[in-house]
């Protein structure tokens, strides 16, 4: 072999060795030496943030609710826009063009006058109080506290028939309420079966 | 040929009788409404500007060149924008939807893939939010071994990605499963739209906070009125999601997340959490309202409801022509319109000039991208008789476009969402297109 071949084949080496160290550099990362960019999250960043909750109850803050709570929290941050009846309103006029009924509609969903509403769809009742507390009401989101959340919750809940009037929600009884659509629902199946759609 | 020659003189007589005439169509088959011709009428009476007008205005449904008349050319100014505006001309906008919750990408007016930010299509549920960037962060925290905050700045720091991909509402054409009220294609389809995205992958991010053994869900939330959340599987996180900064080679709009939010190529828009702050991680699905009391597809066969039905699969929209057009005479036409698939790239389209009696093979325009507008052309010789245009897209799963019928017969009524059956344009022989159901 010549000495000019052999520089090529050193050549070729360290070519061949690039690629390797490029990606060493890109994914070399996981779990180990870290990229330095962004800074740890501290506990009271997480704290302010880390409102959600979850079907078994994890999440759900201290406090409690009832039914007469709910129903003055009620007339005085959501019947504008969700009824007095709880029965929905549009009107191009309101925020989002009206809001939707919280209750009724059970025994629809199978018909083509469907209404989906807290009563007859909602699969948790600890996502009507994950929702409320994010989202509601519309004009002052976040503005309400955890007790006020708990009475809204119990004043939707009864009047939907779900509960009744008397109990009272706190972090404890809320997960247990079964909400009578909750098994109303089925993971994802498509593509259907078929190789050819009509 | 028996079609008029495209493209012809235009005289000053000719100008005159454009503007006395009453037809809907002044500017052609591309209506945009009053405020398109009578921007037009106010340029071509201004005083002095007729003869101009000539040789720059379209007037008749092609385009005509001055053909010895006007000006040599037109004198210009001195570029005084530091950030660019279309011609004075150019009229085309979205459409703002009941409520205001939404505003539709005019897709009869789109050439090519990409929408231009501008025009990209918007849905929000409390609003879009004014976020400064340097206060603005994305916390990472759950089941992780290290929790973490960035700043837009920081991410930026990162090994970048760009790609080309549609965003669909999963709401889009919803209306169109039941009726064909919607007279135009922005209407019925608008809530679509495909941008070039750029960010950081998730699962750069997520080996940097090291996520802990039996984390399967990750929550990720908007710092919009509406807080919006959705849980997303971590397979996907670490697959193809994205933190994206940018859109179309410059930061976000307002209206689509700014200054940050997540892409999921391929999934229905709302997951594609917008205004993102918070990734958190768990071992469970959250079941927010958005993935439980909605954006779920109720099956009104049997009253249950499909749940994390995140693809957007295949379907495809001819978008000319389309509704409220009209057709100036028999003659050549080019079919135009777009496919998409959110579970593979777009393998075939197919065309019906007959309302799916037959159908031939489309063109489609490279690049075909994955998860991205495809634009698919098919010529047409239109003999001046009533015709129904259809489109039906095919993946490479080997998927096909389904019909309403099929749909409807399957699912029922119910679902709000994921409705992607044919859609069928009427010509009739005046040359009007409207939208109808399909046969």
């Amino acid at each position: 072999m010549s000495f000019k071949l052999k520089g090529a084949f050193l050549g070729a080496a360290v070519l061949a060795a690039l690629p390797v160290t490029v990606w060493a550099q890109q994914v070399g990362y996981p779990g180990g030496a870290a990229y330095p960019f962004g800074s740890p999250a501290s506990e009271a960043d997480i704290r302010a943030w880390d409102k959600d909750v979850r079907p078994d109850g994890a999440g759900l803050p201290a406090g409690s609710g009832t039914y007469k709570q709910g129903e003055q929290i009620y007339g005085e941050q959501c019947a504008s826009c969700h009824g007095l009846k709880l029965e929905g309103i549009r009107d191009p006029n309101l925020p989002q063009g009206g809001a939707p009924a919280l209750v009724g509609g059970r025994g629809t969903l199978n018909t083509t006058h469907f209404k989906q509403t807290v009563e007859s769809y909602w699969p948790y009742a600890t996502t009507l109080f994950d929702y409320i507390t994010r989202a509601m009401p519309y004009t002052a989101p976040g503005s309400l506290k955890p007790d006020e959340v708990y009475a809204l919750v119990a004043y939707i809940l009864a009047e939907g028939h779900v509960i009744k009037p008397t109990e009272v929600m706190d972090a404890k009884s809320l997960p247990k309420v079964r909400m009578p659509n909750r098994d109303g629902f089925y993971i994802d199946n498509r593509p259907y079966p078929v190789k050819r759609y009509d | 040929m028996d079609h008029p020659a495209i493209g012809e003189a235009v005289t000053e007589t000719e100008i005159e009788q454009a503007l006395q005439s009453d037809c809907d169509c002044k500017d052609g088959m591309f209506p945009q409404g009053k405020m398109g011709t009578a921007s037009r009428r106010a340029f071509l009476r201004g005083s002095g500007l007729l003869t101009a007008a000539a040789a720059i205005v379209p007037v008749k449904a092609f385009g005509q060149d001055a053909a010895g008349e006007g000006p040599w050319s037109v004198p210009g100014e001195i570029a005084k924008s530091d950030y660019g505006q279309r011609a004075s001309f150019e009229t085309v906008k979205r459409l703002a939807s009941f409520g205001g919750t939404s505003s539709l990408t005019p897709l009869q007016a789109g050439v090519g893939i990409i929408t231009p930010s501008r025009l990209h299509f918007e849905r929000h549920h409390n609003g879009v939010p004014t976020i400064d960037p340097a206060q603005h962060r994305l916390v990472i925290h759950g089941m992780v071994d290290k929790p973490m905050k960035y700043s837009v700045e920081d991410l930026k720091r990162f090994p970048s990605t760009s790609r080309i991909l549609f965003v669909e509402c999963s709401g889009n054409s919803n209306a169109a499963s039941r009726s064909a009220n919607q007279k135009t294609v922005q209407e019925a389809h608008g809530l679509t739209s495909t941008s070039e995205w750029t960010g950081v992958r998730l699962s750069t991010l997520l080996a940097q906070v090291g996520v802990k053994d039996g984390a399967a869900w990750v929550l990720a939330e908007g710092s919009d009125g509406a807080m919006l959340s959705r849980s997303v599987p971590i397979d996907k996180m670490l697959d193809d999601a994205i933190v994206a900064y940018a859109q179309n080679g410059e930061a976000i709009r307002p209206e689509n997340g700014y200054p940050m939010r997540l892409i999921l190529p391929g999934w229905e828009g709302n997951i594609n959490v917008k205004w993102l702050r918070r990734l958190k991680i768990g071992d469970k699905p959250f079941m927010t309202r958005e993935e439980t009391s909605k954006y779920t597809d109720l099956m009104t066969t049997t009253g249950k409801a499909r749940q994390f039905s995140w693809v957007m699969e295949a379907k495809s929209v001819i978008t000319f022509p389309s509704g409220d057009m009209r057709l100036p005479g028999k003659g050549f036409y080019e079919i135009s319109g777009l496919a998409w698939s959110g579970r593979a790239p777009i393998e075939r389209v197919e065309v019906s000039t007959d309302g799916g009696k037959s159908w031939g093979l489309a063109s489609l325009q490279e690049p075909v991208l994955p998860k991205a507008h495809v634009r698919f052309r098919f010529p047409w010789h239109w003999d001046g008789g009533e015709a129904v245009l259809e489109s039906r897209a095919t993946d490479q799963t080997g998927y096909v476009q389904p019909t309403k019928a099929f749909l409807t017969r399957n699912e029922g009524v119910g679902p709000t969402y994921h409705y992607n059956g044919i859609q069928s344009w009427k010509v009739l022989a005046d040359g009007s297109v409207s939208n109808v159901l399909q046969a």
